[in-house]
């Protein structure tokens, strides 16, 4: 793998970002194009299914707290209700949707976690749904959105407890917006741009989650993560440069990280935790 | 790290420390019994105690106890499969020194009788550490074939043991080695970059001073 957007924007000089993702994969992992691409199929199967699956309305998490609400939001979506538009809206209602499968002890891809867990797939499925993208640019799509959260998680970290949710729900986005750069035939710089942008915009975000469950507040992170990796892949697209290297993005991701107290790093302190009537949900 | 450290895995949610990582445990758990276990008394430490009943903790350990793995949808029902299947679980609290937050203990009593105690801890997305068998410190991951030999403390019992696997070609990717006092019960934890077949074992198992040979696979 490598260790910084600009060498993987080098690598992928001429062949693309999953090409060179697949290409370093086997370099220093010893993993195939054949494994890759039989795991990624597996892995958009499991994406569909939990997508299905929480948008049924009697899903509720362990807690009660979560689950069913994804529904609501689908539907105004349809019906063109979302002051947001119908498209955004129908993401946002995927990423809900798979995040409360997630809440209710259902099937996930962790995407890079099972807390950001609907991100990735509702950027996807839903660009597939609206573009018509084949499942092999979609497969690629998420082979680019691999190789950018690896040197995510080399250079800073894709943990709430290290780096709050900057580093979860940041990171999907960012990973989001950089397949989403990908699927759309953008360069390997725009989706460098794109992740950048994506931390950018949410660079501090803290992990609260009220009485130490993935749940509240992180499903409606979900919902506004995706919405999030669709701006930053626009403003990449539409030529904005992002005005600081990515790579100098992701330290200051990694610095405010470690710069943030422990009552927001994930143990259920501080934050939408620490809210009054959050206290003693469990 | 590799790409599909980042999609994926592919889990039960809703998370990987105290779902997918709490499953491992308990598989990891079953195989160090080696049987089916009928008893399980399972205590939790810090983030575990406070937070295992929302992050459907406690059903995966018995998941894992019974052998599920993390993408397995039975782990949602496992507790009332674990009443279908005669493995009587309970679970409580436990305050243990110098932990991580994230740390269970089980006792588990297997089908013919065999006993064992396990303490692991879910140390991130997933990854786990296998800290202690029976009070005797062993430290590994789970994420190789892993060979756990008992045995008792005695000059050349490691050479013994090293001396087989060269022979068979075998490479150690890491090896501790502890014991309770000199001269008394030791065990080695050994993680390999190949897996090792029956032979091995059964040769393992004759040598002298060797008291139990358990092979992990990868989990």
């Amino acid at each position: 793998m490598e260790h910084s957007l600009a060498s993987l924007v080098a690598a992928a000089e001429g062949v693309g970002l999953a090409e060179a993702a697949r290409r370093s994969e086997l370099k220093y992992n010893g993993i195939d194009r054949e494994t890759i691409d039989r795991n990624m199929t597996e892995v958009l199967r499991v994406m569909r299914q939990s997508a299905e699956k929480g948008f049924d309305s009697r899903l509720r998490s362990m807690s009660g707290m979560t689950g069913g609400q994804a529904p609501k939001l689908l539907e105004a979506a349809i019906k063109g209700e979302t002051v947001g538009g119908k498209f955004l809206g129908r993401a946002a209602a995927r990423a809900l949707a798979i995040a409360e499968c997630n809440a209710a002890m259902g099937k996930i891809v962790a995407a890079p976690t099972a807390g950001a867990c609907g991100i990735l797939p509702a950027a996807l499925l839903t660009a597939q749904e609206e573009y018509g993208f084949t499942d092999d640019q979609l497969r690629n799509g998420l082979i680019a959105a691999g190789a950018v959260g690896e040197v995510i998680a080399a250079r800073a970290s894709i943990s709430g407890a290290q780096g709050g949710c900057q580093a979860e729900c940041g990171s999907a986005a960012a990973m989001a917006a950089a397949a989403l750069v990908f699927v759309r035939g953008g360069t390997p710089q725009q989706s460098a741009d794109a992740c950048a942008f994506a931390l950018m915009n949410v660079m501090g975000l803290v992990c609260d989650p009220v009485g130490g469950l993935v749940e509240v507040p992180c499903v409606y992170r979900n919902a506004s993560g995706v919405a999030g990796a669709f701006i930053a892949a626009d403003l990449a697209l539409s030529g904005i440069p992002c005005p600081l290297p990515p790579d100098e993005v992701i330290d200051a991701m990694k610095a405010v990280g470690e710069q943030l107290p422990p009552a927001l790093r994930e143990t259920g302190e501080g934050g939408c935790a620490g809210c009054p009537s959050a206290c003693g949900k469990k | 790290m590799n790409l599909f450290d980042l999609i994926g895995p592919v889990m039960i949610g809703p998370s990987s420390s105290h779902t997918a990582g709490a499953a491992r445990i308990g598989r990891i758990t079953r195989q160090l019994l080696g049987e089916k276990p009928v008893k399980a008394v399972v205590s939790f430490h810090g983030s575990f105690e406070k937070t295992y009943q929302g992050h459907g903790t406690d059903r995966a350990v018995a998941g894992g106890l019974m052998d599920m793995g993390v993408d397995d949808e039975r782990l949602r029902d496992s507790l009332a499969l674990a009443r279908e299947e005669g493995l009587e679980i309970s679970f409580r609290p436990v305050r243990l020194r110098d932990a991580h937050p994230n740390t269970v203990v089980l006792d588990v009593t297997g089908e013919t009788g065999k006993r064992i105690t396990v303490q692991a801890a879910s140390v991130g997305g997933g990854s786990i550490l296998v800290q202690y068998l029976d009070g005797l410190e062993v430290g590994f991951s789970g994420e190789k074939t892993t060979l756990v030999i008992r045995h008792t403390d005695a000059p050349g019992a490691i050479a013994m043991v090293t001396h087989l696997l060269s022979g068979m070609r075998i490479n150690i990717a890491t090896m501790r080695v502890f014991r309770r006092e000199a001269g008394g019960e030791a065990i080695m934890a050994i993680e390999l970059d190949q897996r090792p077949g029956e032979n091995l074992i059964s040769a393992l198992k004759i040598l002298p001073g060797i008291t139990d040979v358990t092979l992990l696979d990868q989990i």
